[in-house]
């Protein structure tokens, strides 16, 4: 088991955010996360990546606590990627990939091979070896969040949590994502707005409503129009796609 | 092994680093040799030379006795100043993302002051009642009063950056307050113009006791701030994302303020608030070497101590017979820097 989430509960101030959630990631699998705005995707990946301690509740990682890890333990396997990543300083897209390989080095060692390999690695997996020498500021928002993926990859995570990586990106870029996600082979956890995208690509989806799971299952499942109006207020057909069976959705004026 | 730019870009910083150095060195030659004795270069340079024992050159004695008694200690003490000042800022601002941080901006300085200010006039007197001794202790205990307030008003180091600094304007207001209260109801007129004068910054006083302490609290700060060069890289994308890269975030926050807080009390005791070096320098610094801060802050360290040094040299000779609160000049030099940040931090949001 990658992560398990038990009876997960978070909230700020006197709001609950998230309602005692318990589900669990296999090693591998890439799990879309769905929900309205507003409906707690960003603190749930939040709380996986350990940056946030839950009010009740616990997540698992490989059957550890989160909370009994060190922070650099667990940033050594898990990478996460930021709904808005942003900086006042203007470091070069190579420097911020560079900062993926910050929890592997020690304190005072070097720069090694092995570092110098993962960064290229991750630059060229994420399409952005061109771009290697741009400054941060000089980057368009989609090249903002692929610098970032690459960052992440840098870190040759085992765990991957992305929070709507596709924002930003153009239709090419989105697909490549996506796929360069499920091509990866580690666990994934990730955020989406797109259902089809979602329904394409992954191997499970996880739908939030207010802070409650409301379905959790393999896309044909899960996406029903059933659902898609009870969470998402829209009303629409859903069709098995004829080349991969995969659900595909139409939505109705 | 690194790649060619990588390697570019470190030449680029090594130069920008030995540059610095011979300008500081010259720059250091330049102040000795300014004020009502003027002093050439080539004077100072053998006084140098001769106390090494490299060479024998007959020298005029009054010279050296300036030199070695008055100028060449003020020189290093200014040095020393302006690289804390400096550094300080390049810390402040990347811990706290915002281009306009400083120690003033937190209040420490402010604390640093109401505590020494309280040592003079009111005669608080820490153990041994050395005067020095008192001063700088006194500083210390302000700038540790302001940097508490500031982490108690923020919720602790926990919190975001944006309520940090507004804990920090809450701390210079207070404590700027306190300085006055104490000023205007204890002080007699002569002693007010004295703390005026020292507020704004003086190095008129300074001997090599100040040198000394200069030196140890900003060599041991800049070493402390150089081990953690990588974890204020990690800091680039905020708090959040240099803990999702295995950053104790909490404690590194503490050390880093600490140490800032350190040199920041050690400068104010000796030489008064001096601002805007610390705002002025770091911009100027990531301009040619880049926001890597292994390479940032030794530049900074540098480049800090060039500015001190000839802000302390126009301050004695902009206006003939006088000689100017040398705050007043990185005043003249920092606000319209300042203006120019803010101005384009409000264009980019
Ligand atoms: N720091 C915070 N302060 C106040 N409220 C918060 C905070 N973080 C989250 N919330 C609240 O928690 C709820 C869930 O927020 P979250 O960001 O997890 O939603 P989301 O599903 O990621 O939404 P989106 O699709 O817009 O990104 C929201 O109602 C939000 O207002
Ligand atoms: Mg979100």
């Amino acid at each position: 088991m990658s992560f398990q989430a038990e009876t997960l509960t978070w909230g700020i101030g006197r709001k609950t955010v998230l309602h005692e959630l318990t589900f669990s990631v296999q090693p591998g699998e890439m799990l879309g996360l769905l929900g309205p705005n507003g409906s707690g995707k960003t603190s749930l990946l939040r709380l996986l990546a350990g940056l946030k301690t839950p009010a009740g509740g616990r997540v698992l990682l490989e059957g550890t606590d989160l909370r009994r890890l060190p922070r650099r333990d667990i940033a050594r396997r898990v990478a996460f990627v930021e709904q808005h990543a942003g900086t006042t300083a203007n470091l070069r897209v190579e420097d911020v990939v560079r900062l993926g390989r910050f929890p592997h080095r020690r304190p005072l060692a070097g720069w090694t091979a092995a570092d110098a390999q993962a960064v290229d690695a991750a630059l060229d997996r994420a399409g952005m070896t061109a771009k290697r020498g741009d400054g941060w500021h000089s980057l368009s928002g989609g090249e903002k969040q692929r610098a970032q993926i690459a960052r992440a990859l840098a870190q040759t995570p085992r765990e991957l949590i992305l929070d709507e990586p596709t924002n930003h990106l153009d239709i090419q870029h989105q697909i490549g994502l996506l796929r360069l996600i499920s091509g990866l082979g580690i666990t994934s956890v990730l955020s989406l707005h797109d259902l089809n995208h979602a329904a394409m690509f992954c191997d499970r989806l996880l739908v939030l409503h207010h802070g409650h799971i409301v379905a959790d299952g393999p896309p044909a499942q899960v996406l029903t129009p059933a659902l898609l109006h009870g969470v998402f207020s829209v009303q629409a057909t859903v069709d098995p796609d004829p080349q991969t069976g995969r659900p595909h959705i139409r939505y109705v004026r | 092994m690194r790649n060619a730019a990588g390697t570019g870009t470190g030449l680029a910083a090594g130069g920008f680093l030995l540059a610095g150095v011979v300008l500081l060195l010259l720059a250091i030659g330049l102040n000795v040799g300014v004020g009502d004795l003027r002093i050439p270069l080539s004077t100072t340079f053998y006084a140098l030379t001769n106390a090494l024992g490299w060479t024998a050159e007959p020298l005029n004695r009054i010279h050296e006795t300036v030199i070695w008694d008055y100028r060449l200690s003020r020189s290093l003490v200014a040095a020393g100043c302006g690289a804390g000042l400096a550094l300080s800022g390049a810390v402040m601002q990347s811990l706290l993302r915002n281009p306009l941080a400083e120690p003033y901006v937190l209040g420490i300085s402010a604390g640093a002051s109401t505590g020494a200010v309280a040592v003079v006039i009111l005669g608080v007197s820490f153990g041994a009642g050395l005067s020095a001794v008192s001063l700088s202790a006194g500083a210390f205990a302000g700038a540790f009063a302001a940097f508490a307030f500031v982490a108690l008003l923020s919720n602790g180091t926990r919190s975001g950056a944006d309520r940090t600094i507004l804990a920090g304007v809450a701390a210079s207001q207070l404590f700027n307050a306190a300085t006055s209260y104490i000023v205007t109801t204890s002080a007699n007129a002569q002693q007010a113009r004295d703390v005026m004068f020292w507020l704004l910054g003086s190095f008129g006083g300074v001997r090599w006791p100040e040198v000394w302490l200069v030196t140890a609290a900003v060599g041991l700060g800049l070493l402390g701030c150089l081990l953690y060069a990588r974890i204020l890289d990690a800091f680039s994308f905020g708090d959040e994302a240099a803990a999702a890269l295995g950053v104790n975030t909490g404690r590194a926050r503490m050390v880093l303020f600490a140490i800032t807080a350190l040199m920041t009390a050690a400068i104010v005791s000796m030489v008064g608030s001096i601002g805007f070096v610390g705002l002025v320098v770091p911009h100027a610094v990531r301009f040619a070497v880049g926001p890597l801060h292994g390479r940032l802050l030794p530049g900074c360290a540098v480049a800090g101590a060039l500015f001190m040094v000839l802000a302390d040299v126009a301050s004695r000779v902009l206006v003939p017979q006088q000689i100017l609160p040398v705050g007043v000049v990185t005043a003249l030099v920092g606000v319209p820097v300042f203006s120019l940040i803010l101005y384009r931090v409000q264009r980019a949001s």
